[in-house]
């Protein structure tokens, strides 16, 4: 097949947001040709990795639809291909993108238009971080994303935007710039960027644990890992709903999976060396954001708290480098993507009718809004892991795979479901039960159709995947199988060498 | 003789035009419209005369006068951004009632002295270039003479720099003295045995260049002369002479001071990292948005240094794509600030753009752009010429300056950030004069497609520059 489908799905949203852009925009009006445009865009996007989904081939472990063309001659070459991991992060970008054009059209009062071209720009740059298959060409993808992100939480962030804007931008290029000399490293070192040769060369172990530290300084502050996690928080708080549902839903993940492409694909000895402090850090964070989580009366900002915590389940699984800890930490991403955009959108939905985020400023809700409440359990049910949803898939394998490597790490991780569970259903009860005393609630319209539709697709989701998460297994499990092996026999191969 | 001659012609033809612009303006009253449109098309025909020259690498009056890719593209990149600061000031320097004759007619006189700063092989034509283009920008920075700030400007950049000029020459002198020569090839011969003294002249050398760049420890009349400058002539300065001096700084380091890499490394590589820092730190605080761009075009000038402190071939060509790059993107930013006029007078105060995407959001994106790409965010082409530095930088496994290189990329980005934080999150001012200039909105939107699609093909001078052969 010729047709470069991973090109045209990365650069369609680009075009749509080219023709959002010339769209004619009447001030303080709803612009209707901005919206048909982005809605059509984004779904048609949605249909095409449909199609990729359903071509792709679940029994190789090669990358496919490999494209490649010259990009800086003699250097670096435009390398795209996708394999059963890449796969379904795209799946998720392109599922999240519509739901977010959709709820921002009742949302944003202001400057939509520039809002949908930027929700399409980023579009196309999350997939292109899914897609690449060159160093330089990720990290093109992935830094580029902070200039739409960081004008959506700027220009239509709450308050404290600026703040956060700024914490927000600094703290990922921070993290990043690490990375782009590591990527520099690797190419002076190898003699290219193209990932899937680097695999095949692999790079020298005296280099390894500097570069690895290099690219954890850039996932970890994305993904974003304890004590780096501070940017988060703030930037969810100020940030719109659309931009924290793709900041949840999206961002968070290219970490998980650069730590999955280039952290363990190739430097799996320095992986195998720097286990301990992943677990340690992601324990900590389990446990630690948990308790902090506890204790906010922002519901955003109890969210933010509660991905960190759900972050953590996902790095502590990468690194069990079983299988079932890998699966597990790719479908905890996939879960947690569904799961906290429909968290947001639910704030969200509440936000834009008594404009308070505040919990305490609710109560009673459910003699209002019953199918709100409804539809809000469960996701609070998939947060905390309940069996039947998407979340305890993730969560249960990751366990299973941390009770093979580490006791004492498992059993610690553990205590965080417990702590999920306190504060997420705290959350519910203090929100939805309890006296009905604010008089704005009293006064709120239950969901409209829009962000029925919305919720109602993303639970459904959830509840499918939580019963029958097979298609998901049959997605990544040759690729996962083809990493193990790749990093077991580096191992082996290190420790007879030694 | 007569051939020599013959591959003049470009600089000939442009010391003809200047004499007739001189003669016409004299005789001519209110001639400056005429004069500033003869210019901005004198440009392109030297820019064709310098590419209709098919040679390659020719020297000449005995061997001191060199012509080469190398000067060949350096000039046209002189001759290119000259073109667009001239068409995009016009109007500016016409509000200010400065449209004086003379004002064209310096800027190409200083363009002539570039030329031969850039092509010169001999100390002595290197120092005529040298002072011909330094004197006539004394004459710009003060050309706005019944202002107190731009005279000061002129005068203090004539004191220091005249400074800096006596240290250059008193460096080549000693050069002289112990080389024995002026040539550049002889002096790479004879420079090879060290003695103390060719590495004092390389120092004074170094120092005076380094001036001419704005450079740290030598960039204190920077700040002061961008400001005070009228608008047109900053942005001449802060992108024409910093081409030339970049060019030269790669001639003498590549060419007389080819042998002794290791004495001038880490002078250059302490003077990149100075720049980088100082020019990222001192600019956070910034208000004036001249006195900014001076900050930040000195730390631009501490990656382009960092380019040619690795002393290797990919080094400098890096240096180059380097200084393109910085070119456009300054193009695009005075094309801005030039649009920055409100109730009949020119702003320079970064607070006063407060909102201002909403009243022109095409002129705003168009800032965003060339900020991103200033900070050197992908996919930006500032993130190229960055990358390609580094590129060069890592393969000499100068690690220490790489790091502190990019680190001090994240803090420049908080000071451009900013100003996309006044634009775009701050709430709306009164909107500016709006006036047609298709040569302001000409370069801006030449500047913004530059730098936003230069990721589809980043290799795209990569062609020409490696052609490029100093030695």
């Amino acid at each position: 097949m010729n047709f470069p489908i991973l090109s045209s799905i990365t650069f369609l949203p680009l075009i749509g947001a080219f023709f959002v852009f010339l769209s004619k925009s009447e001030s303080n009006q709803v612009n209707k040709g901005a919206i048909y445009v982005s809605l059509f865009t984004s779904f048609a996007n949605f249909f095409l990795v449909l199609f990729l989904w359903y071509s792709f081939d679940n029994t190789s472990s090669n990358f496919q639809f490999v494209e490649e063309s010259v990009w800086i001659s003699g250097f670096i070459k435009f390398k795209f291909g996708i394999d059963g991991i890449s796969i379904l992060f795209i799946l998720l970008t392109a599922f999240i993108i519509p739901i977010c054009v959709i709820s921002c059209i009742n949302s944003i009062k202001n400057r939509l238009k520039e809002f949908l071209i930027a929700i399409l720009v980023l579009e196309t740059f999350m997939i292109g971080v899914f897609c690449s298959l060159d160093l330089v060409i990720f990290y093109l993808f992935f830094e580029a994303g902070l200039i739409p992100m960081f004008l959506i939480i700027g220009i239509w962030g709450g308050p404290r935007r600026v703040y956060s804007a700024f914490k927000f931008f600094l703290f990922t290029l921070l993290g990043s710039v690490l990375m782009l000399i590591a990527i520099i490293s690797i190419y002076w070192i190898t003699g290219t960027t193209d990932v899937t040769e680097i695999y095949k060369i692999k790079i020298p172990s005296e280099f390894q644990n500097l570069l690895w530290l290099a690219f954890f300084s850039s996932f970890a502050v994305k993904m974003p890992m304890w004590p780096v996690h501070t940017w988060l928080p703030d930037a969810h708080v100020e940030a719109p709903t659309a931009g924290s549902v793709i900041l949840a839903a999206i961002l968070l993940k290219m970490a998980g999976y650069g730590f999955l492409r280039f952290s363990v694909g190739m430097f799996p000895l320095a992986s195998e060396y720097f286990t301990p402090l992943v677990f340690t850090l992601s324990v900590i964070a389990i446990i630690y954001t948990s308790l902090v989580a506890l204790m906010q009366d922002d519901m955003k900002k109890l969210i933010a708290y509660s991905s960190v915590a759900h972050m953590g389940y996902v790095t502590l699984g990468i690194f069990t480098f079983n299988k079932q800890g890998i699966e597990g930490g790719i479908i905890q991403m996939f879960s947690h993507g569904l799961i906290s955009a429909a968290l947001f959108l639910c704030v969200g939905v509440l936000y834009d009718r008594a404009h308070s985020r505040l919990i305490n400023n609710y109560g009673g809700v459910v003699n209002i809004l019953p199918k709100y409440s409804f539809i809000l359990m469960i996701f609070v049910l998939g947060t905390l892991g309940l069996p039947g949803t998407s979340g305890f898939v993730g969560e249960f394998l990751v366990l299973v795979g941390a009770f093979k490597v580490n006791f004492l790490v498992a059993i610690l991780a553990s205590v965080g479901v417990v702590l999920a569970a306190a504060y997420i259903l705290w959350l519910y009860k203090r929100v939805i039960f309890g006296k009905l005393e604010n008089n704005q609630i009293k006064e709120m319209k239950d969901l409209n159709k829009s962000e029925m539709g919305v919720l109602v697709s993303i639970g459904i989701l959830v509840i499918f995947f939580g019963f029958y998460p097979e298609p998901l297994f049959n997605t990544v499990n040759v690729s996962v199988d083809n990493l193990i092996n790749n990093y077991n026999m580096e191992i082996n191969k290190f420790s007879v060498l030694k | 003789m007569i051939n020599a001659v013959y591959f003049l012609i470009p600089e000939i033809f442009l010391s003809l035009s200047i004499f007739t612009f001189i003669i016409f303006g004299v005789f001519k009253k209110n001639s400056f419209d005429l004069i500033y449109r003869a210019t901005i098309i004198i440009l392109p025909i030297v820019i064709f005369l310098i590419l209709n020259n098919n040679f390659e690498n020719v020297k000449i009056f005995n061997n001191s006068f060199a012509l080469d890719e190398f000067s060949s593209f350096m000039k046209i990149l002189i001759l290119v951004s000259s073109f667009f600061v001239l068409i995009m000031s016009k109007k500016y320097i016409q509000d200010i009632n400065n449209n004086k004759f003379e004002y064209p007619v310096i800027m190409l006189i200083a363009i002539l002295g570039m030329f031969f700063m850039v092509s010169s092989n001999d100390l002595i034509l290197f120092y005529l270039g040298l002072e011909l283009q330094s004197l006539s920008l004394y004459i710009l920075a003060s050309i706005d003479r019944d202002n107190l700030r731009s005279s000061e400007a002129g005068i203090k950049y004539f004191v220091l720099s005249a400074l800096s000029s006596g240290l250059l020459l008193y460096g080549c002198s000693l050069l002289y003295g112990f080389t024995g020569s002026t040539n550049f090839q002889v002096i790479s011969n004879n420079v090879g045995d060290i003695n103390i003294g060719t590495i004092f002249a390389m120092i004074f050398i170094l120092v005076g260049l380094a001036f001419k760049v704005s450079a740290v420890p030598f960039h204190m009349w920077t700040p002061d002369v961008y400001e005070g400058s009228p608008t047109s002539v900053t942005s001449f300065f802060a992108i024409v002479p910093k081409i030339a001096g970049i060019a030269v700084f790669i001639r003498f380091m590549y060419s007389p001071f080819q042998n002794i890499l290791d004495e001038w490394q880490y002078i250059l590589v302490f003077i990149s990292i100075a720049s980088m820092i100082l020019g990222a730190v001192a600019a956070i605080n910034q208000k004036n948005i001249k006195r900014l761009i001076a900050y930040s075009s000195i730390s631009h000038m501490g990656y382009a240094i960092a380019g040619i402190s690795t002393g290797t071939e990919s080094g400098f060509k890096s240096t180059i794509i380097y200084i393109l790059i910085y070119s456009a993107m300054n193009i695009g930013f005075f094309a801005f600030v030039f649009l920055m006029k409100r109730s009949g007078k020119y702003i320079e105060d970064i607070n006063e753009l407060s909102g201002i995407s909403k009243n022109h959001p095409l002129a705003a994106l168009s800032l965003l752009i060339v900020l991103f790409s200033l900070a050197g965010i992908p996919p930006l082409a500032g993130f190229f010429a960055k990358f390609y530095i580094f590129m060069s930088v890592i393969e000499s496994g100068m690690y220490a300056l790489a790091i502190i290189g990019l680190v001090t990329t994240v803090v420049s980005a908080f000071y451009y950030i900013r100003i996309v934080k006044v634009m775009y999150f701050d709430s709306p001012k009164k909107p500016f004069e709006s006036f047609k200039s298709y040569g302001i909105y000409g370069s801006l939107i030449f500047s913004c497609l530059f730098l936003s699609s230069f990721f589809m093909y980043p290799s795209i001078f990569n062609g020409i520059i490696s052609k490029i052969n100093i030695f």
